[in-house]
């Protein structure tokens, strides 16, 4: 595992300095308004990169197995609008049990 | 010191509890997803503490559990976190001139606490619902990732499918950003790249690069009728 300090550190200093950024630049300049329409693209387009790069990849090859199920069973739940823990334990849940049998 | 709290007062402080209540949960999720990645309880702690952004340290942890490395990690992660940048933009002109406080109230600039304030009618609701957000929310967000944390650390991640778990709370965190269009074609083209790239380039690269699909966002707001 490639879990270290540097990451901890690195992240809690690069993520506290965005939140600064917007207090320091502030009020006199605003953004310009197509900047702005990308910049709250960033959530949709890293989740949903996030799903399905842990889901079809394993290592650096794309693969679909047993988490296959457990996206399906999540976006199901999720769109039926369940509290994210739910969502979470459902679909490791059936995940666990593919990987059982 | 009043201790009776004022009516339209109580409606915000009610909804900054339950969200901080659901955070709460979430980072109980957080705290076993970090250590089944490989996380010491110190450092998954460490990270909610200190970075407290939960997106971006999910998404650190979880390219950190598929083998990244932390450059790799760190890219995805900050992205994620420039966010907070644009959220601090629009909060600024709420806050006073005092740098201290700017500088104490910037570690709590996320996702909720910007809801919470700018859902606000005045400027003094506006500032109880920032500061009873961040409070609550920052004490449960950590409470509830230490509790996780030692949960996690009792059992095995692959057995009980939570790399699973990780796209699930990310496609919960998802939803909400495919009301528009440009969120839906945001997120399918940044699927599309992240798992298209990942057979050529390092583990964690992937996701940075699925970035590109934000420029979705340049494209003119109403299409003119083509003829």
């Amino acid at each position: 595992m490639n879990m270290s300090w540097a990451l901890v550190i690195w992240l809690s200093v690069g993520a506290y300095a965005f939140k600064m950024l917007g207090f320091v630049v502030v009020g006199s300049r605003k953004l310009p308004e197509a900047l702005s329409r990308c910049l709250v693209l960033i959530p949709a387009a890293l989740l949903a990169a996030l799903v399905f790069n842990g889901t079809f990849t394993d290592t650096q090859a794309i693969s679909i197995d047993e988490r296959a199920v457990g996206l399906l069973v999540a976006i199901v739940a999720a769109w039926r609008k369940l509290p994210l823990i739910v969502v979470v334990v459902l679909a490791a849940a059936v995940t666990a049990i593919l990987r059982a049998v | 010191m009043k201790l009776r709290i004022e009516s339209d007062v109580r409606p915000v402080v009610t909804s900054a509890l339950a969200l901080s209540g659901a955070v709460g949960v979430f980072a109980l999720a957080f705290g076993v997803l970090a250590v089944g990645a490989g996380a010491s309880v110190w450092q998954t702690c460490a990270l909610s503490f200190f970075t407290f952004t939960g997106a971006s340290q999910m998404s650190a942890m979880s390219v950190i559990a598929s083998g990244g490395s932390v450059g790799g990690a760190l890219g995805g992660a900050l992205l994620l976190a420039g966010r907070n940048g644009v959220y601090g933009l629009a909060l600024s002109p709420y806050f006073g001139e005092s740098l201290g406080k700017r500088l104490l109230a910037a570690h709590f600039v996320i996702d909720e606490t910007t809801a919470m304030m700018t859902a606000q009618s005045n400027p003094r609701l506006q500032k109880i619902a920032f500061w009873t957000t961040a409070i609550a929310l920052f004490s449960l967000w950590n409470l509830g990732t230490l509790i996780g944390a030692l949960l996690g650390s009792s059992i095995d991640p692959y057995t009980y499918g939570l790399d699973v778990g990780f796209s699930a709370a990310y496609v919960a965190m998802l939803f909400p950003h495919l009301r528009t269009a440009n969120g839906r074609i945001a997120a399918a083209s940044g699927a599309l790249v992240s798992v298209v790239l990942a057979p050529f380039v390092p583990i964690g690269l992937p996701i940075l690069a699925s970035g590109v699909a934000i420029f979705v966002g340049l494209r003119p707001q109403k299409v003119e009728p083509t003829s």
